[in-house]
């Protein structure tokens, strides 16, 4: 024991030294890349630095930790100590959507957003108390494996399987098209081609040393990702309010400002509030002309379509013939809107649809800090409206919760440590890691919304901010931005952002120079690889380990195990990969779609694997079956894609399946196992056993060799 | 292996401090969110409720999870079912 606790330290010695070095290296890598800059090389030379510095990075690391040892390969040996293996697991949850997309989610929907900073920091909560150090104690290699020893027979190791690989499968889609998104921008790459060397990058790493080599590429990514996410906002804080810290100095400084801002544009008595509703005025007059023509072509129909068209094509000959000549702008103008004129009732449907909704930005400002605000025509329908939002709020939340204590490849991180003692104390290093970047979020919302509504709100269209005038030039989507009533200033109501634009843009408006942009990319390149490393590995794992050895050849030799694991890993990446590229429907539903799968589908039973010793086979096989059942028969009748919109129950949002879900899978645990007789003799002391830390004294290896 | 009662009394103590730790954690989240807009007529860095679930609950999450596995450690040595040396 004496030599095992010195070898440790040791270990944990030498760790801390290579990381200081490797974070010592990385920042001089950033310097030397900002000289360069400096010295006048393009951006585009700096953006591919970047991206293959990293890479090569992320695979030279992976290269070391080749191993052809199971319990490396699956486990790292489980020897990973709680600090390391925390940084672990707040690379390998936090995505492309954490890393880019929270900040803009909650820039545009204000209090809203935080149902999933409060889910994906409290679900930790749950790991804790619920889950880790059992799971550590029980020492196993997958979810599956702890379902199918603690319930016995093929089929709750089989439904776990199942369960697993779809909610990983559905969530590492979401982190492929995050590395094809982010190679694309900043290398100028195609989508198609980013997706593919971003998998190369992925599969390096975790081909040659499975869970031994991501774990240590997942601490590498945590440093980078957490110092490119840190250092815009705190530049930013700085510049706008003088005090370096953002998590204080949005709300004491920045907030204030924003709310008098708010009132100020939905004020029509105020200068700003006035000019803001013209344009309004502009949209709501665009939006009735869309309605009254969907109107008529109701009534119509291809009548009323080739009236509408005529008069089209009448406007451009009346201006071809107008004395004094027109101006030619808008004769072109004209000859374009009777060209792009639809070509039937249903494209003129779609298109004049389209055309209403723009009445939405009519609507005032919404209350960046105000919860669940709500419209109607009468006090007791916003009333209604409020209390819907809030339910759909606290729901939401709730499935992001638990579904953060049931998704697999997180879950499998805590059996990486050394002991249960470890696993604990992991799981508060992995939520503080994660936290340093969820409470900096939300402030980051609010400075830059600081930015927007006090700076470029009322600056001259002639003289846009660059970083408006770049990224409206780069992408419409992210940044789009045209002066609607012709008075030459910027009203908010002019101003459309897209979500991503926020962190991505971060460097720009705190005046920072390129190279910060390229540390920001590497930066969310680190977040979606690191996700995506970790959901590979849980998808193969599953497959090779629980399908393959457990269930189809349990004589397989060590050797075979890891070759079928690791080509399994190989053809899962190409199969992601390629649905990646046909860019399947809206990925933050698939995001939140995981989570209420993954909660329904093993929370109950693996709680109650723990904490009820009577909980058996048939329990387990009914909740898991139940929960997962529920949960995706709800998402298919209520989620517009699958286009059977059924009623929904308690005017509840698809994304919240797991509100149904959950229960009904707690329920099916304990009716299931109440009807059928308690489980054996041999299976409660195994619970006994996963219950206390050590009955003998002695730390539990788990089985890593066998 | 046969549990004592200490090892049962361990336990015990264990679901206690699960539980107790557990209703903070749901006053945290469902009960601030819950009465949210009420909160927010108190100001602490901006109105209350809005910074709850921006910042103040994730830093109780924290606290949790760290009181639970010091308190954990001490029961685990006090009930001798710690494991060895590793540390």
């Amino acid at each position: 024991m004496a030599t095992q606790t010195s070898s440790h330290k040791q270990f944990l010695a030498n760790l801390k030294r290579y990381y200081t070095f490797y974070t010592g290296g990385f920042v001089a890598f950033v310097v030397l890349v900002g000289i360069l800059e400096q010295m006048g090389v393009p951006n585009k030379i700096l953006g591919y630095m970047f991206l293959f510095a990293t890479i090569a990075l992320y695979a030279g690391i992976g290269f070391m930790s080749k191993t052809s040892d199971v319990g490396e390969y699956y486990v790292a040996g489980r020897r990973v100590p709680a600090l390391f293996n925390g940084m672990a697991t707040g690379a390998d949850w936090m995505s492309a959507a954490s890393f880019i997309g929270m900040a803009g989610t909650l820039y545009l929907s204000g209090y809203d957003g935080l149902a999933f900073v409060l889910g994906w920091t409290g679900g930790y909560c749950l790991v804790a108390l619920f889950l880790a150090p059992y799971l550590r104690k029980f020492g196993q290699f997958t979810i599956p494996d702890f379902l199918g020893a603690r319930f016995g027979g093929h089929l709750p190791r089989f439904i776990g399987v199942v369960a697993a690989i779809t909610c990983s499968f559905t969530y590492v889609i979401a982190q492929i098209y995050g590395v094809g998104l982010i190679t694309a921008r900043f290398t100028g790459l195609e989508f198609e081609i980013g997706v593919f060397v971003g998998l190369a990058g992925i599969l390096v790493c975790s081909f040659l040393g499975g869970m031994k080599a991501v774990t240590w590429t997942q601490v590498a990514q945590y440093i980078i990702l957490i110092v490119a996410y840190m250092i815009p906002v705190v530049w930013l804080s700085v510049k706008h309010t003088g005090n370096p810290i953002p998590q204080i100095s949005a709300y004491s400084t920045a907030l204030p400002q924003v709310t008098a801002l708010e009132k100020e544009f939905n004020d029509k008595a105020t200068v700003k509030g006035a000019a803001e509703e013209t344009v309004r005025a502009i949209f709501r007059e665009r939006a009735a002309v869309a309605d009254a023509k969907l109107k008529g072509l109701e009534a119509g129909k291809d009548a009323y379509l080739a009236e509408e068209k005529a008069k089209v094509a009448a406007k451009v000959a009346d201006l071809k013939a107008a004395t004094p000549p027109a101006d030619p702008k808008a004769i072109e103008a004209a000859e374009k809107a009777l060209k792009d004129f639809p070509v039937d009732v249903a494209a003129a449907k779609a298109a004049w649809t389209k055309d209403k909704g723009i009445g939405a930005r009519a609507a005032p400002v919404k209350a960046h800090a105000e919860p669940f605000p709500a419209t109607g025509k009468t006090p007791e329908e916003v009333e209604k409206n409020r209390s819907i939002a809030k339910k759909n709020f606290l729901a939401l939340v709730m499935c992001l919760m638990v579904g953060t204590a049931a998704l697999p490849h997180i879950l499998m991180r805590y059996y990486t440590t050394p002991s249960v003692h470890e696993a604990r104390v992991s799981v508060f290093w992995s939520l503080f890691f994660i936290f340093l970047l969820y409470f900096t979020a939300p402030a980051l919302a609010i400075l830059a919304k600081y930015e927007v509504y006090s700076s470029l709100v009322g600056s001259s269209f002639s003289a846009l901010p660059a970083w408006v005038s770049n990224w409206a030039a780069v992408d419409k989507t992210l940044m789009s931005i045209s002066d609607i009533n012709k008075d030459g200033i910027v009203q908010l109501a002019e101003i459309v952002i897209g979500g991503d634009l926020i962190v991505l843009a971060t460097p720009e408006i705190a005046g920072l120079p390129y190279v910060i942009s390229g540390l920001v990319a590497a930066g969310g390149l680190a977040a979606a690889l690191s996700t995506a490393d970790g959901l590979l590995l849980t998808i193969a794992n599953a497959m090779s380990h629980d399908l393959y050895y457990k269930m189809i050849d349990p004589n397989a030799s060590t050797i075979r195990r890891l070759a079928v694991s690791k080509g399994l890993l190989v053809v899962v990446a190409l199969v992601a990969a390629y649905v990646t590229s046909l860019k399947p429907g809206d990925i933050l539903f698939l995001v939140g779609a995981a989570f209420s799968l993954a909660a329904s589908a093993f929370f109950p039973a693996l709680v109650c694997g723990v904490f009820w010793r009577r909980a058996n086979y048939f329990g387990a096989v009914l909740g898991m079956t139940l929960g997962l059942g529920v949960c995706a028969y709800y998402m298919y009748m209520t989620y517009p894609f699958f286009g059977v919109n059924a009623p929904k129950w308690w005017d509840m949002n698809p994304i919240a399946a797991g509100t149904f879900g959950i229960p009904v899978g707690f329920l099916g645990v304990i009716i299931g196992s109440l009807i059928t007789k308690a489980p054996s003799q041999e299976i409660q002391e195994m619970v006994d056993n996963v219950r206390y830390p050590s009955l003998d004294g002695t730390v539990s290896a788990g089985s890593a060799g066998h | 292996m046969q549990l004592t009662e200490r090892h049962k009394q361990y336990w015990n103590i264990n679901l206690r401090i699960t539980g107790i730790l557990l209703a903070i954690w749901f006053v945290a989240t469902f009960v601030m969110g819950w009465y949210a807009r009420e909160l927010n007529e108190i100001t602490f860095l901006g109105p209350l409720g809005f910074y709850m679930s921006a910042q103040g609950s994730l830093i109780i999450y924290v606290l949790i999870i760290w009181y639970y596995a010091r308190y954990m450690n001490n029961l685990d040595k006090e009930y001798g079912v710690h494991e060895g040396e590793l540390e």
